[in-house]
Parts: C-alpha cells; structure tokens; sequence
C-alpha cells in the first residue's frame, strides 16, 4: 500500500550524508513520514499524535555517522517505541487460583466473538484442560446454534439453555459457572452477543454479568480492520467493564492493524491472542514485535 | 459580534476531523485544498461558511454516476437478482434480511438463497430471517456448492413466479484468491441463468472498517462486477468516511446504510445526511 516506511525515511535523509548533526527541519520532515504511515496504519490521531510527540524528541538526538546512516537510527527509535508501546512481552491468560478461570468475551457486531470462544476452547484443550463454551448471545438469528456447531467440530461442550426457557444472559452465565462446577469444567468460555459501546442497556446487561461471575479475563474482540473509531469503543467498553485484554481478529488479511497501537495505547490493556483465519486453529498468541512490523510495513 | 474566522487552526481542525472519520490522507488533503481554493475564490470569511464549503465539495465526491441508477436496480424480466458479497462479519445476512423485508413491504414476492454453505450454522440464520420476514428460502445443505443454491433460487423463482431473489455469500477476505475465484463462478452461474449480469451486485463494507475498505473494494472488484456498496452499522460512533476514499478512486456509488439490527434499519443514501453525520462533533 505504501512504499515502506524506511525507503521514504532513505529519502528524506539522503541529502543529509556528512552534515554533522540532523536539523530540526530533518526530522520535522521524517516526522510526517511517520505519521502518514501510521495514519494509513489506521493508527487513531490523538494516538499518532503522542507517538511522534516521543519519536521526534529522540530523533533529534541522533548524530549524523558515516556508519550508522541517520534513517535506519530512525526506524529503530521508532520500532522500539512501538514494540514498548505494544506490551513488549508476551501477556499470558490469568488464571484462576481456584477453577474455573471464567472468561468472557464481548465486542462490537461481527468481530469474531463466536468463532474465538471455540478457538479459544481448542487452544485450551490442547493443553489438556477442559474448557466449557456458553452461548450467552440470546438476540442474534441462530447465534446459539452457530456456537453449537462450533463446539461440535471443536468437540467441546456448549452450555445453553432451551428456547422455552427464557433468562437473561448474566443469570445464563451464572448458572454455567454452576453447572462447570459440578462437571469439572476448569475453564468457562462465555460468548456475548455483538453490541455498540453506545448501547447503554446492553453495556450495562454486560456490567450485571460481570458483577454476577466476576471473570478472571474480560476480553475485548477487535477486527484488526477497524479504523479510528477504536479509541472510542475501546475506551467505552475499558470504562465500563474493566478490561484484562483484548484479542485481535481477521489478521490473517492485509489490514497493517494500528488499531492494536490504539487500543493498548488508551486501555494499558495488553493484547492477549490473535486470530488469523476462520478455522478453529487459525489463533495464536499475540507478540508485540511480529505485530510493531506489520503495522510500520517492515 | 467575535468568533474566529476561517484561519489555520480551523483547516488543521477540520483535517483532523476528516481523517478521525477514517477518510484517507489523499482524499483529507484533496477536500482541505478544495476548501481553501473555494475560500480564496468566493471570499469566505465565517466558519459557517467555510464548513458548508466542505461539505458540499464532499457531496460532490460521493455523487457518482447520475441519480437514477442510486436505488437498487429492477429487471424487466423476473426474476431480478441481487448479489450480496463481502469480507467476514461485516453485516451481509442482516442486511438482505433488510432488503427482503423492504421489498416484501411493498408488496414483492422474495426468495432468499442460501449461499453461504461455509460459515456454522449461517444457513440457520438466513433460515431464522426468512421465518421473520415471511420469504421463501432456498437452501442446501452445509459445504455445499454456493453456486448450486444461487442456480436453483433462480429456477425456483420463476417457477413460483417469484419477482426477486437475494443471495447470500459466505464472508471472505478478498486477499484469498481461491475464494475470490469461487465468486467469480457464482457470478457466472448466476449470468448464465440469467442470460444476463445480476441486477445488483452489492458489496457490504462495514462503517467501523478503516484503510482497509479501500484494498476490499479494489479486491472485489477486480473479480466480479460490483454495482455499489451498502455500508453497514452507521448506528454507532464510526463515521465510515472511508466510503469518499473509495467513492474518490473508484466511482463506486453507496445504495443503502445499516444503522442498526432490526429489519427496519435500512435507509437509502443520501450524501447530505451522511457528510452532515460525518463532521457533527
Ligand atoms: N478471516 C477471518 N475470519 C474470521 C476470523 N475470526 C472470525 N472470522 C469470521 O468472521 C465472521 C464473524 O465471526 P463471528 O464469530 O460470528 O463474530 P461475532 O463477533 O460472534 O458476531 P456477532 O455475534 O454477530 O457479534 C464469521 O464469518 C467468522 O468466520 C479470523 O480470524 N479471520
Ligand atoms: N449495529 C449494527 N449491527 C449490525 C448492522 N448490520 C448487521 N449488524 C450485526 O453485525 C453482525 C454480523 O452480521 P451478519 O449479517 O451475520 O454479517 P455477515 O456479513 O453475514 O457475516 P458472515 O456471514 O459471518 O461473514 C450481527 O450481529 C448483526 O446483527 C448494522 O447496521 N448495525
Ligand atoms: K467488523
Ligand atoms: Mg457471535
Ligand atoms: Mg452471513
């Protein structure tokens, strides 16, 4: 989509070769380069903003060598930064001391809430545990039976309560917690139906299953094609539910995902997995370094 | 009276609207250069003004072809055809539910076709959808050939005398050339049965969707023949300007919006009413 990062940077330093020290000018002009990447990164602008606010302090810094060319001491101030704001290392699930460990996963419409309760439950079982899936999502057309598919191929149980028997999600996701008690579920996959971060009435449903279960990870599912807007859900979804992590989804296209750099950037939440397919082990775990890469184009 | 006047900090202001509604760089820096050509000419002085400026230079862009090919196009011969493709999740099932339960208000007969024979359990929810919307449903069963069910939905149509028939497709990634190749022959099934191009051949882009919309336009595109886009989930606090981008570089018009999940939350574009949503603060 755009040339790379650094083959621009080249450019606005080649001239510079044996100037001594790198001008303000200099890096101003590196500056917008970087910004512009970012920006069709779909990094968030206030998020830009405050990254190139760090960078240029830096950059600034750097001295003209006749070995170390000025646009690769760029790249690599910016780079690290990234990397750093990324999380750095890899975040690991939390665990509950006591099982299960309950995890519930929400987001907005069409993220890949379903899809990653079952790959989220095949990674586990992997492991050698036992992961129960809940169908918490009781508005979407056939949602409760897409989850059941699901767990079928994934061989995995589903928790859901019949058609006639009509309860709210918090209560469905109490009574699941009760019912892997009883059946030595040490994990509990709670999937939520997609909603807006806007949408007061179903937030607050997700606040009452919170309260009612406590979970030990509430993950945020983001499209890793989503644009500006996440620092805003982000920052809603964060507000009201206290977010553990996020998961990002869809990487397996060729969006560069900034949103990653946004969301961590206004929760402090670390991202925990990504997804990069519809198959069920299309997921993995997230590192910030693969991820710093893709989004700079590198 | 005080108040500013059109000055540096006010284009700096409305750049960062533009590119916070995900409208890219290239077309953000076009509209701020027609707008300060447009304050240069017309001897602008108010921000009121200047805003009114912008947003028509905007409607401009996002009025492609001429008007009477904006709505949803009508066959001559029944049955008429509409396509409904696009990437994972985006909203395509929701919104030919939307598009049945509108034609159905008007008194159509509606067949749906259940193309998409990949995702779990999505032939039960185009199946839940037609239940509520009262339409005749064509399906097979799972991992079946999309095209098969396209191909029949047809043939059921004008044996029931049925006036439209919306395909669903399974959401893809348009960088997976294999499944990008199966469209193409759904599409060409489709033709053939037809003996001519499907009436609409609608692209859903969903409005929280950033930069990427651009390179899933393109994509699509360059396998099918794409009649426009229906951009989805304008309900929330995206502001999809992405859609002047695409509108920019590819003339593609905008059809329809989503603004929610109800059968009743579809709308006609209307450039105004969009570009008046995008710059509200
Ligand atoms: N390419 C790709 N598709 C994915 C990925 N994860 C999920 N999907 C697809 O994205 C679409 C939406 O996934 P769902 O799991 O139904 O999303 P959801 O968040 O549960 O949706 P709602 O319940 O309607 O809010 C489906 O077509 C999935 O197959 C991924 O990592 N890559
Ligand atoms: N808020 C909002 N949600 C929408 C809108 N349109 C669809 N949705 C929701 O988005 C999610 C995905 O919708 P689907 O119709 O299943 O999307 P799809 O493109 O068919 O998904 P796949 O077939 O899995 O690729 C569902 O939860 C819908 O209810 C809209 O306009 N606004
Ligand atoms: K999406
Ligand atoms: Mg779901
Ligand atoms: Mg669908």
């Amino acid at each position: 989509m755009f040339d790379s990062l650094s083959e621009k940077l080249q450019n606005v330093f080649m001239r510079l070769r044996g100037k001594g020290r790198v001008t303000e000018a200099d890096v101003n002009e590196a500056v917008r380069e970087v910004r512009l990447a970012l920006l069709e990164a779909d990094v968030s602008l206030p998020v830009v903003r405050d990254f190139i606010g760090r960078i240029r302090e830096k950059a600034l810094g750097v001295e003209v060598l006749e070995s170390l060319q000025p646009w690769q001491q760029v790249i690599d101030i910016v780079y690290k930064e990234m990397v750093a704001l990324l999380g750095q290392q890899q975040a690991p699930l939390n665990v509950a001391s006591t099982p299960p460990t309950i995890v519930m996963l929400c987001g907005l419409q069409g993220t890949g809430k379903t899809t990653l309760a079952a790959k989220l439950g095949t990674f586990l079982k992997k492991q050698g545990h036992r992961p129960l899936l809940v169908a918490c999502d009781i508005y979407r057309p056939a949602a409760i039976k897409q989850l059941q598919v699901l767990g079928e191929q994934a061989e995995l149980p589903v928790y859901a309560l019949p058609e006639d028997q009509r309860k709210g999600p918090p209560t469905i996701a109490r009574m699941a917690v009760e019912y892997a008690r009883q059946h030595a579920n040490d994990f509990v996959i709670l999937d939520t139906a997609g909603r807006l971060a806007i949408d007061d009435e179903l937030m607050d449903e997700l606040g009452q299953m919170r309260a009612f279960v406590q979970p030990h990870e509430v993950i945020l599912v983001v499209d890793a094609m989503v644009g500006q807007d996440a620092v805003n859900f982000a920052e809603q979804f964060h507000k009201r539910l206290a977010l553990t992590g996020f998961v990002m989804t869809k990487l397996d296209g060729d969006t560069r995902g900034g949103a990653a750099l946004s969301i961590r950037a206004v929760t402090g939440v670390p991202i925990k997995f990504i997804g990069t397919g519809e198959k069920l082990d299309a997921f993995e775990p997230f590192y910030p370094d693969r991820m710093a890469q893709r989004i700079l184009g590198m | 009276g005080g108040g500013r006047g059109v000055d540096e900090e006010l284009y700096e202001e409305l750049e960062a609207s533009l590119i916070q509604a995900d409208i890219n760089v290239q077309t953000t820096q076009r509209l701020i250069g027609a707008l300060r050509r447009a304050v240069e000419e017309e001897g602008i002085r108010s921000i009121q003004q200047a805003v009114e400026a912008l947003k028509r230079e905007m409607v401009a862009i996002l009025e492609v072809g001429d008007p009477s090919t904006m709505g949803l196009k009508e066959a001559s011969l029944p049955p008429t055809l509409y396509l409904v493709v696009g990437v994972n999740g985006v909203g395509k099932t929701t919104t030919i539910a939307k598009i049945a339960h509108m034609l159905q208000s008007r008194g159509k007969r509606v067949i749906l076709a259940a193309g998409d024979t990949f995702r779990a359990a999505a032939i039960d929810q185009l199946a839940e959808w037609a239940q509520r919307t009262g339409t005749d449903l064509v399906r097979h069963r799972e991992g079946a050939d999309p095209s098969a069910v396209i191909y029949d939905a047809i043939r059921a149509a004008r044996a029931r005398s049925v006036d439209y028939v919306i395909a669903d497709t399974a959401g893809r990634l348009h960088t997976r050339s294999n499944l990008m190749e199966e469209l193409r022959k759904i599409h060409r099934v489709a033709e053939r049965e037809l003996e001519r191009v499907p009436d609409e051949v609608l692209l859903v882009l969903d409005a929280t969707t950033g930069q990427n919309a651009i390179s899933q336009a393109k994509l699509f595109m360059k396998y099918i023949p794409i009649t426009g886009i229906v951009l989805t989930k304008l309900d929330g606090t995206a502001r999809g300007g992405i859609v002047l981008s695409i509108a920019d570089d590819l003339k593609l018009p905008i059809k329809l919006v989503g603004t929610g999940e109800r059968l009743e939350a579809l709308e006609e574009f209307n450039a105004r009413r969009f570009v008046d949503r995008l710059l509200e603060v």
